[in-house]
């Protein structure tokens, strides 16, 4: 997957997601978040969940974002495999498609949650990253 | 870990002194444990041993690894009275994760047998893994009688009998739950979850206990040579996680607010007598009772597993023991007792013999003290001692502790292959993930013997009985 990639961490996974604006890196971030738990190219685009939220900091905005989407799926019996993020001030507005999950899904491992341990969102030469640990 | 900068001061504690900004640090483990450590354990136990109100030092188990905000294996304590604060961090996610270790009336000829058939009936019936839900769907209403009641609701309910409460801390149910500081988003990420096992390193493990070190405990606890045990290995699923979620954001506002200094953002906190610290502690007990409500019912499900495919089996609670919370405890401080705020972050409270909290038939003994380790080498049962009390708020080590990354172990080994090696070996494996299995690959792990050694030699528990895996269902 482009701008995804992943950094080491003794009991955890660290997710990297890169993209021309940080809206781009985050929706990466949680493209690298999903696929630990499935093959984001096999989920459908069955089902959108919109939501908003309000953050003036980045780093935290990231871990805000990679939460509520674990949360959103989760409580819906989703996967997510297709991510959208707008950002306007402090205000973002994020959007994910997937579908339930289909025993034909291949499993991987649960994240339980983005933490914000080696947190960082920065931009260099127009290019933003994101970094999150997730915990597993 | 680069250990030329700490002093050993006994055969099994090395320490870090105070540099006047934080202080005192206390590693307990041998050389080549603490070798293999990452640096980062060092780095990150010292950022603890900065947050006000810590009483004594800020110290890490044998089998500690390299955390988000403390390490794994972390235990500090905090004291109200100073300032001292209560963090998200210093809990972890899976608010109450644990072992609960089921003995039984079976010993290995009775289910050698049966096992591939015991392994797929567990592997069917116990939800297990990512996207699995369980068959119990619960209103709010209900959701907040499980938070108030824990495993006493489960057991109101029909899972599990009245005998299981007292081998269970806190005797079932955590008081001081307050559901009112769970957030919706929590609730409904719980509402498909309650009796499922989740992923990553829970497990579900059928095992026979192999070798008993100390005769006494062990019949104090039911346990002999060739027994076979379940242990059960989970926490509070996702309303545990989406708490952990809410209050990290939260108290990291909090502590910026009130001029707390974070030396790591994940260590988010807030005083323990301030309103925040109150209200997470409300509810991180919710939480708890989620996760004791949540193993008493996958072992009622194991039960029934068992009395289908082995009808004169029996399954008695050993004991439920949480290794991921932050319990106020009273403890002697330089003669004086004081109530402190014990943070054990995958690490184990281990009360030593004649402690109240212990039950009866376990008092002249210790508390039972579980080691789980990998599905491949086996797992420790110890028993609480004095000792440990005065050395780390009676606290022992809770697992064998990472010595790889995922993403190493999943370069290095194929879970299919994986399998296939250990049902080689008499470990039968039932798994929907493949990549799951490669990242809990038993080489991953650091060697649970030397932990389980050394969690005694350095007078935190004592081993009591060691534990064979025969079949494991992971999540």
């Amino acid at each position: 997957m482009e701008g995804v990639d992943y950094f080491e961490h003794d009991a955890d996974i660290g997710v990297i997601g890169c993209g021309a604006s940080v809206g781009q890196a985050f929706e990466r971030a949680a493209a690298a978040m999903f696929a630990v738990m499935t093959d984001l190219a096999a989920v459908q685009r069955n089902v959108q969940v919109a939501f908003d939220f309000e953050e003036a900091d980045l780093e935290l905005a990231l871990v805000i974002w990679l939460n509520r989407l674990l949360a959103e799926a989760r409580a819906r019996g989703l996967i997510f495999g297709h991510f959208q993020l707008r950002r306007d001030g402090d205000n973002w507005h994020g959007t994910a498609w997937g579908e339930p999950w289909r025993s034909d899904l291949e499993r991987g491992v649960e994240v339980k949650g983005a933490t914000l341990t080696m947190l960082s969102v920065r931009e260099r030469e127009g290019q933003w990253e994101a970094r999150c640990i997730v915990d597993v | 870990m680069d250990i030329s900068r700490l002093k050993q001061i006994e055969d099994y504690c090395y320490t870090l002194p105070s540099d006047g900004k934080r202080a005192l640090v206390k590693l307990y483990g041998s050389q080549v444990l603490l070798e293999t450590m990452d640096d980062k354990v060092l780095e990150q136990i010292s950022n603890v041993a900065r947050l006000p109100g810590l009483v004594g030092a800020a110290m890490t188990m044998p089998d500690a690894h390299w955390g988000y905000g403390f390490p794994i294996g972390g235990v500090a304590a905090f004291d109200p009275e100073l300032g001292g604060i209560i963090s998200a961090g210093g809990v972890g996610f899976d608010i109450s994760c644990g072992i609960r270790c089921l003995r039984s009336n079976l010993d290995l000829a009775d289910i050698v047998p049966v096992l591939p058939r015991l392994a797929d009936e567990l592997f069917r019936h116990i939800p297990a893994g990512v996207g699995e839900e369980g068959s119990l769907k619960l209103a709010p209403r209900e959701l907040d009688e499980v938070m108030l009641g824990g495993a006493h609701w489960a057991v109101e309910q029909g899972y599990g009998e009245a005998d299981d409460l007292p081998c269970i801390e806190e005797h079932g149910t955590m008081a001081g739950a307050v559901p009112g500081n769970v957030s919706q988003l929590a609730k409904q990420r719980q509402r498909g979850e309650m009796g499922t096992l989740g992923s990553g390193n829970h497990y579900l493990e059928v095992q026979v206990v192999e070798k008993i070190y100390d005769a006494e405990a062990a019949r104090a606890f039911g346990l002999h040579q060739g027994q076979v045990l379940v242990s059960i290995h989970c926490g509070s699923r996702g309303l545990g996680h989406q708490i952990g979620t809410d209050y990290l954001v939260s108290l990291a506002k909090a502590a910026q607010r009130l001029g707390i200094a974070l030396p790591d953002r994940e260590l988010a906190c807030a005083p323990i007598n301030s309103p925040e610290g109150r209200e997470y502690i409300g509810a991180m007990n919710a939480a708890v009772n989620v996760a004791l409500a949540n193993r008493q019912i996958l072992a009622h499900l194991t039960r029934q597993v068992f009395a289908h495919v082995l009808p004169a089996s029996r399954l008695d609670t050993l004991y439920d023991v949480s290794h991921n919370t932050c319990k106020a405890e009273k403890h002697q401080v330089e003669g004086r007792e004081r109530l402190l705020y014990v943070h054990r972050k995958g690490a184990t409270r281990a009360f030593g013999p004649g402690h109240p909290a212990i039950p009866e038939a376990y008092r002249a003994v210790g508390q039972p003290v579980i080691i789980g380790g990998s599905m491949g080498t086996g797992s420790y049962v110890l028993a609480g001692i004095k000792e440990s009390e005065t050395k780390a708020w009676s606290s022992a080590s809770h697992g064998a502790g990472r010595a790889m990354s995922r993403n190493a172990a999943l370069k290095k080994w194929h879970g299919r292959e994986l399998i296939d090696e250990l049902a080689g070996r008499g470990i039968l494996i039932r798994t929907r993930s493949m990549r799951g299995a490669a990242e809990e690959a038993p080489g991953a792990y650091k060697d649970v013997d030397s932990v389980a050694e050394v969690t005694e030699k350095a007078g935190l528990a004592r081993r009591v009985a060691f534990l064979r895996p025969k079949a494991c269902v992971k999540g």
